[in-house]
């Protein structure tokens, strides 16, 4: 990465400059198919690099991302639809006003998520890892059975907005990939801080971590608020694409997606997170009429990665971690 | 009064069959320190072995003639179920956890929770996703008193269950393999030093803990009246639950907390309301970690380095 600030916002804004030619050369030439399949193999990226966060970097265990993504996906839809003509009074209808919306529907979204978070996180996380599991794996259920009774939320027909037509579709290749890039440069800079460092000792050996004064609980409640705000934000994200959101779109099998994006690509590798975001979305549609196949296939996936690769297949490398070597010393040992 | 009657001999009934699939998490956790996640999976398994045990038999021949079902050969049903699933269990101890025994710990997890998922999916594709009536290898019979009504079903379960946990608890307590299996739930690594053969132990242990399960899901299947692949779930979590409640490790505390569990949920879906009651569950457990998370019966553990 660049060493100077100048040229770090110059980097930067030539990616964003890059990211929106991109995207209206996708909207220009590019059948709608595969535009829906690019804009959620971003929003993939965002789950697989925020979960990574707390199952590989951290050793703990989430199995109910579905339901923080759920929590961000209504939240931001109910904010969208509140503010939105608001949006639109006060600074015009046109793609400022839509691009302002969505980024408060999903800031919106991701306070949501990360309070969900802080409830669920303070409780299961004085314990070890795998209480964790049980805790959200029963906390997304309930997530999805409140949403599925709240009749201002659409019941289990699902939220549509106030009008027939549905939510607005603000989410566009430019607002999921620039989010995408925020989570991903994020996250990057918070696992090779002094934090990350910290919670990387915690993956390895928690009460040898916790022997040298590392603050173990509230430091894996950080991690998991954090991961469960990444999940709101692809929530936000995934609830503008479409005309609607269901509780059946949050269902467990949603988590087992994110599992398996995070354990194909390692757990505890950011460029691997990305890597089976983008994995996870293709197959997913290209297997759409093999779907009662799917999870048979994920699940044996699942089992014999664990037997033969552990650490999924980059393990805790990054993909880059090879070209660095030939280019000077790395940035640090690797656990 | 009547009521609080009712609810409380449905909770018993509902809460032995916790029990049972409790002691399955329970038993494996303490030699392995493992969250067995598929064993509610096993559990429906050995529900379906029922079923297909029973229509062996020939259960609808007796339907169709207005028989009952002779005790003798539900018992049959109740035994071919323990052994299929007793099976199921070794092998997947075989197959899945023997080889990531010694990877750290989350490996086992993410192996279990593939496991379960790939039960459960295969059963869904094999049994189809429709939930199918369970047959009637016990006829019901009613008896009223004073209001409260007590099917011989409920009673079978009851009883039923309380002699496979006596079962248990002596072969744990009095038998050789149980002094065995105490020792290795101790400390795995003295009792191997020791000269017990720990591979067996845990074999045995996943065999019997999935023979109870298999049980308990007959006895499930009675008292619901319909099975489907997905019962393993919910239920599965309970029990887990149940296990945590009591003290996980602790197979006096897994009878202890599937009772708690299931009384706690008929009495929310008695008297608060029936949407309630599978969220009593999950306010149980946040509700142990934060104020007591080595359960009513469990010890602390100090864990070293």
């Amino acid at each position: 990465m660049s060493k100077s600030p100048a040229l770090r916002v110059v980097v930067f804004v030539t990616l964003l400059f890059a990211l929106s030619l991109a995207g209206l050369a996708l909207r220009a030439n590019v059948i709608e198919y595969v535009q829906r399949i690019v804009l959620l193999a971003g929003i993939n990226i965002i789950l697989a690099v925020g979960l990574n966060l707390i199952n590989g970097t951290t050793g703990q265990f989430s199995l109910g991302h579905a339901g923080f993504m759920a929590i961000g996906a209504y939240a931001a839809a109910y904010i969208g639809v509140l503010l939105g003509p608001l949006v639109e009074g006060w600074c015009g209808p046109g793609l400022l006003a839509d691009g302002l919306t969505l980024n408060l529907a999903l800031v919106g979204g991701a306070f949501f998520s990360a309070c969900a978070g802080l409830l669920i996180g303070i409780p299961s996380l004085r314990l070890r890892g795998d209480y964790l599991a049980v805790v959200t794996l029963g906390f997304g259920e309930i997530i999805r059975i409140l949403f599925t009774n709240a009749e201002f939320l659409g019941s289990a027909t699902g939220y549509f907005g106030n009008e027939p037509a549905g939510l607005r579709e603000y989410t566009s290749f430019f607002w999921v990939y620039v989010w995408a890039l925020l989570v991903v440069v994020g996250l990057y800079n918070l696992t090779f801080s002094q934090m990350g460092r910290s919670l990387v000792a915690i993956r390895e050996d928690e009460i040898a971590a916790e022997a040298i004064a590392t603050p173990t609980t509230r430091l894996k409640v950080q991690a998991f608020v954090i991961s469960a705000a990444t999940a709101g934000i692809a929530g936000g994200l995934f609830a503008h694409i479409q005309a609607g959101i269901r509780p059946e779109d949050f269902r467990f099998e949603k988590s087992i997606d994110m599992l398996v994006m995070v354990i194909i690509g390692g757990l505890g590798s950011i460029s691997g997170a990305v890597l089976g975001g983008i994995f996870v979305a293709v197959t997913l549609e290209l297997m759409r009429d093999l779907a009662q196949y799917r999870l048979v296939i994920y699940a044996l996936l699942l089992v014999v990665i664990m037997i033969v690769r552990p650490r999924g297949l980059l393990g805790t490398r990054e993909l880059f971690d090879t070209w660095k070597k030939k280019s000077g010393p790395s940035s640090g040992a690797r656990v | 009064m009547s009521q609080f009657l009712q609810q409380l001999i449905n909770g018993l009934s509902l809460g032995s069959i916790y029990a049972l699939i409790a002691l399955g998490y329970t038993m494996v956790y303490g030699v392995l320190r493992l969250i067995n996640f598929a064993h509610g999976e096993v559990f429906m398994v050995g529900a379906y072995a029922g079923y297909y045990a029973a229509w062996l038999l020939g259960v609808e021949r007796f339907e169709a003639a207005g028989q009952n079902f002779p005790i003798y050969l539900a018992l049959v049903v109740l035994a071919l179920a323990m052994g299929a699933a007793a099976l199921l269990g070794v092998l997947i101890e075989a197959l899945a956890y023997r080889p990531v025994r010694s990877a750290p710990r989350l490996t086992p997890l993410i192996t279990a929770i593939g496991v379960s998922l790939l039960l459960q999916n295969v059963a869904l594709l094999v049994f189809s996703p429709n939930p199918r009536r369970y047959p009637a290898i016990l006829t019901e019979v009613r008896f009223e008193f004073a209001g409260v009504i007590v099917t011989n079903v409920k009673l079978t379960i009851f009883v039923l269950a309380t002699l496979l946990m006596v079962g248990l608890h002596l072969l744990i307590q009095k038998t050789s393999w149980g002094r065995g299996a105490r020792a290795t739930s101790a400390n795995l690594d003295a009792a191997e030093l020791m000269g017990i053969d720990t591979g067996q132990v845990i074999r045995w242990t996943f065999a019997t803990g999935s023979a109870l399960a298999a049980a308990g899901g007959i006895l499930f299947g009675l008292d619901q009246i319909t099975i489907n692949p997905q019962m393993g779930v919910l239920t599965g979590i309970k029990a887990f639950v149940a296990a945590v409640l009591g003290g996980i490790g602790n197979i006096p505390g897994a009878m202890l907390g599937g009772i708690l569990i299931g009384l706690a949920e008929q009495f929310t879906a008695g008297y608060l309301s029936p949407d309630y009651r599978d969220a009593i569950t999950f306010l149980i457990l946040i509700a142990v970690l934060l104020i007591k998370p080595q359960g009513l019966l469990g010890v602390v553990r100090t864990e070293k380095v």
